[in-house]
């Protein structure tokens, strides 16, 4: 038995190189791992099952005759249901677009194509990426691998969780506030947010554009340091997509962290933090020292704002990117309405849920009249100060270790009557978006309950190098991403 | 009591550009609708703007034109409001760092000349139209989203309707002639909103004021502004309140009246445009446009006046209209005969293009026709008069010269002596009166005598050649 959905990327590219699979034959492993676990987890909102199919037994002729293009080629992977796909439904998860095909790509969509990349499925999501456990979703209730009790977090919980469960080899998500990161530390997958603009936005359903970035879910650090070479680089069709820079995360990967500064804060490491969270990061730091990296004690004063900042800068993006939804051109459209007004009103009314529709109150109120200065403005100055945190802080350190979460995944309901509490899942996330840094979270084992636990490094913008490399590093001793959740059918 | 009128604008101008703001669609007017629409200015999910840098140029173009700062950094920002021709509900403007600040423009007034300030101009996209159908709803045609405009305000430095005409005309002679842009106003492409207020004279504290959007023509402005303050001194004299709100100017009417506005409650929640990147523009970026602006009106009437030595009258005439004054100098580069070609150009032209139900820019023959008709009269081959009627032909014909003209009508003057004295000599003899009325001192006969040899040949006589001929002819008869 290959055991093919449970394999890496790069294994699977190895098996494929060597002759001892085929691309069929990896997708059809991973359309039979969706067969069986999809009717538990319910990642998807769409699956393109056969068409992927189609596509594999194309690639088999085409592999035996040329090779393989790239360690991408002739692999399935999934979208988060928010990035634009021609022809295909793209419903972020609403009501409101819950038959929207749009008729172009998004730009990632394209870049893995080129790549040979074999669409498999769009993910489930909080509605409009607005939410910290897929709970928000009015389409699908996305569980987590781990345990069908339990979130997967979320946004991007659908992508998360079918990284986790063998439903797809990699995926790809978008981080507002912690929406790659969270998830995947609760599914126990590898989650990358990268530097704000080295990913092209086109494409990509809006949520609030300063801080959206969209990033990926892998098995495993190279993995990942794979799948995001494959998607980075300038795209002349959005304006804040950075001049083209090279990044290279693959030459030195497993090069090792031996005299590298990693930064801890005592910030991270406040009341709510989950016991068995803080002895692994204990053990973190105690497996960087023995690699020979120095770990260094840096403030982190700026915590306690990050989170009204960001929810006041995100809200307030939020209320207008969300004001096309008003059903006169696509959508969904209310059915019995009296006038314009009334159709904007009842279309929307119905066609959102409750957090949307309290984000964009909150937005909405935020940019008023008289309100203007003392909300999004003062956020703004936040978002500065942040900024200046941040670059004091790598001044000191190459890289800041922190838990990815306070808390591991938890049960379905328990966060969703008070959205504060729900709002605090991305306490230890947000910052990075609020400065534009990049940052992964990573596996690093299970708490007593059997829920996966996740650290993240961040870094000063354009550093995914030097963070993948001391991801793989910590990775490589732990061996925690060779975890594998169990799976429903027994 | 006395009243003083403070009127100022806000003028909105398409720029000439070939494609929109944000999206290469075309900016082209009159389309099949919704044919110049694509995911970005339709607004669809997930897609994004990229500023058309044509925009910031033409922009910074129409700013050093009216004489603004330019900014080395300004920014755009989201204008958000609900409405069916708008697809993002949010318009993308400038906020609060505009790209031009601080100009100011000349005029001159029949009082002399004024300055009127320009308190900023900043780039923005227009939005769709809507088009009622009777009983069958409303459609929503989007070629026009997305289609750049330039906003220009005013200080409230104008104070009466003939100003107002003035100075709109004058940015509208300005925008036209920098290439900015068009400025068709049957399509659309320049647009007045007025802000009026009135308050008694010499008091230095504003009036309440009122807005009068989308003001189409020259005339709907001049009688909008009169009946305006007009209304608000009435109002003030019978001791009522002005409200302020945005009025309908209706032109067939000639009334204004208050329109059911809901915009008065809008709070449009300005903030900076993430999706797009600041725009930055140095100085020497800022100096490079500058250099390619043409020659604005003022500087050519000089040039006009001190290098062609033609007087101020037609200077300023021909340099009013850009297509005019362009006609002049190919022209002139052709034949250096600035005065002639101005005559031309001013006296028997405009009533011809009349006539033909043309505009200055559609004269239909070339300038170089223009200098060959003129090197015609110069050297003799016909006369003014005749080179009127060649230049009526020209109208008709305008692909065929004037020689053309001239040769197959056989127009050329009659320049052999021989010939012409022959005609003379005869139309002195079949008119003895009159050579009897010049012996007795009656000077007025020899225009007699010279219109007779003009009719004999049908007008192709030199003048000062059959003048000559006929004194002698009729000195020799005298004699005899």
């Amino acid at each position: 038995m290959k055991d093919l959905a449970n394999k890496t990327v790069t294994e699977l590219h190895a098996l494929m190189a060597a002759g001892d699979t085929t691309p069929s034959e990896i997708t059809k492993a991973v359309a039979v791992r969706i067969a069986e676990e999809e009717p538990v987890v319910e990642a998807y909102v769409t699956t393109l099952v056969d068409q992927a199919e189609e596509e594999a037994s194309a690639c088999d002729a085409r592999v035996k005759e040329h090779g393989l293009a790239g360690t991408l080629d002739a692999i399935p992977y999934a979208l988060k249901d928010n990035m634009c796909t021609d022809g295909i439904l793209t419903t972020c998860s609403s009501k409101i677009l819950s038959n929207f095909k749009p008729p172009y790509n998004c730009t990632v969509y394209n870049r893995l194509e080129d790549k040979g990349g074999i669409l498999i499925g769009k993910t489930n999501m909080d509605e409009f990426a607005m939410g910290s456990s897929c709970e928000t979703s009015a389409l699908r209730r996305t569980t987590n691998p781990w345990n069908p009790e339990y979130v997967p977090g979320g946004s991007s919980g659908g992508s998360a969780a079918a990284v986790a469960s063998g439903m797809a080899p990699y995926a790809l998500g978008s981080d507002t506030g912690g929406s790659i990161r969270q998830p995947a530390a609760l599914c126990g997958v590898v989650g990358m947010k990268p530097t704000y603009g080295l990913v092209s936005r086109y494409g990509l359903v809006a949520f609030a554009s300063s801080l959206d970035q969209i990033g990926t879910f892998t098995k495993d650090v190279e993995d990942c340091a794979v799948v995001m070479d494959a998607i980075v680089g300038h795209d002349a069709k959005d304006s804040t997509s950075v001049p083209e820079q090279h990044i290279d995360m693959l030459t030195g990967l497993k090069s090792g962290v031996k005299g590298m500064k990693i930064g801890i804060s005592q910030a991270f490491m406040g009341e709510g933090l989950q016991d068995e969270i803080r002895k692994s990061l204990d053990e973190a730091i105690r497996v960087y020292t023995e690699l020979g990296a120095e770990i260094v004690d840096v403030d982190f004063t700026m915590l306690d704002y990050a989170l009204p900042a960001y929810y006041l800068i995100a809200s307030a993006e939020a209320s207008s990117n969300l004001a096309r939804y008003d059903g006169v051109r696509y959508g969904v459209r209310a059915e019995d309405y009296d006038g314009l007004v009334d159709m904007y009103v009842k279309s929307r009314s119905e066609g959102f849920g409750d957090e949307v529709k309290r984000r964009i109150m909150l937005g909405t109120y935020a940019l008023s009249a008289g309100y203007y200065d003392a909300y999004y403005k003062k956020a703004m100055k936040v978002r500065t100060l942040i900024i200046q945190e941040y670059k004091k802080v790598y001044q000191s350190c190459d890289l800041l270790l922190t838990p990815t979460t306070a808390t591991t995944s938890f049960k379905f309901g328990e966060r969703t009557a008070n959205p504060l509490e729900m709002y605090l899942s991305d306490l230890y996330t947000v910052p990075v978006n609020i400065a534009g840094i990049p940052a992964v979270s990573i596996p690093a084992g299970l708490d007593a309950k059997g829920l996966p636990i996740g650290l993240q490094l961040a870094g000063p913008a354009f550093s995914e190098d030097t963070i993948l490399k001391a991801a793989w590093a910590y990775e490589d001793q732990t061996r925690y991403t060779d975890l594998r959740a169990p799976l429903q059918k027994k | 009591m006395e009243y003083d009128i403070v009127i100022g604008m806000e003028i909105h101008a398409e720029l000439a550009t070939k494609s929109k703001i944000f999206c290469s669609c075309p900016t082209e007017f009159g389309a099949d609708e919704n044919t110049h629409a694509c995911p970005v200015c339709l607004g669809m999910p997930g897609v994004l703007p990229v500023l058309n840098e044509k925009v910031v140029e033409y922009a910074a173009m129409a700013g050093l034109a009216l004489n603004c700062k330019i900014a080395n950094f300004s920014k755009m920002d989201r204008k958000n409001y609900f409405y069916p021709d708008l697809p993002k509900a949010y318009q993308t403007s400038q906020f609060d760092l505009p790209i031009c600040t601080g100009g100011t423009v000349t005029i001159d007034t029949p009082d002399g000349k004024k300055d009127v300030g320009i308190t900023r101009i900043h780039i923005e996209e227009d939005a769709g139209k809507l088009i009622h159908e009777g009983g069958g709803g409303t459609l929503v045609d989007v070629n026009r989203c997305g289609v750049p405009l330039i906003e220009i305000v005013t200080e409230p430095d104008l104070t009466n309707a003939e100003d107002a005409r003035i100075f709109a005309e004058k940015i509208r002679d300005t925008l036209e002639y920098t290439g900015v842009s068009d400025c068709k106003m049957q399509e659309g492409s320049i647009r007045f909103d007025v802000n009026l207020s009135v308050k008694p004279k010499g008091s230095t504290e504003l009036g309440t004021r009122t807005e009068m959007k989308n003001l189409n023509s020259f005339r709907a402005l001049m009688r909008a502004v009169q009946y305006e303050s007009k209304r608000q001194i009435i109002e003030l004299k019978k001791g009522n309140r002005i409200i302020q709100e945005t009025r309908k100017w209706d032109d067939a009417k000639g009334v204004s009246s208050s329109m059911r506005s809901k915009e008065e409650a809008h709070d449009y929640r300005y903030f900076p445009e993430p999706d797009l990147v600041p725009i930055v523009l140095s100085d020497e970026r800022i100096e490079e446009i500058r250099s390619t602006l043409p020659e604005l009106p003022e500087a050519k009437r000089l040039r006009y006046v001190n290098d062609f030595g033609l007087p101020e009258y037609d200077a300023e005439v021909l340099t009013a209209k850009k297509a005019l004054s362009d006609f002049f100098e190919e022209s002139v580069a052709l034949i250096d005969e600035p005065k002639m070609i101005s005559n031309w150009l001013m006296v028997e032209i405009p009533p011809l293009l009349k006539e033909h139900e043309l505009t200055a820019e559609e004269i239909p023959f070339t300038p170089a026709s223009l200098a060959e008709l003129i090197g015609l009269i110069q050297d003799g081959t016909i006369s003014g008069k005749i080179a009127k009627s060649v230049l009526a032909d020209m109208f008709e014909a305008p692909e065929k010269a004037p020689k053309t003209i001239v040769d197959e009508k056989g127009l050329a003057q009659m320049n052999d002596s021989g010939e012409l004295e022959a005609i003379i000599e005869k139309i002195v003899d079949e008119n003895p009166k009159s050579v009897e009325d010049i012996a007795g001192g009656n000077k007025k006969a020899y225009g007699f005598l010279t219109g007779q040899v003009m009719k004999a040949t049908k007008g192709k006589a030199n003048p000062q050649e059959a003048n000559k001929i006929i004194r002698e002819k009729v000195q020799a008869k005298i004699d005899s």
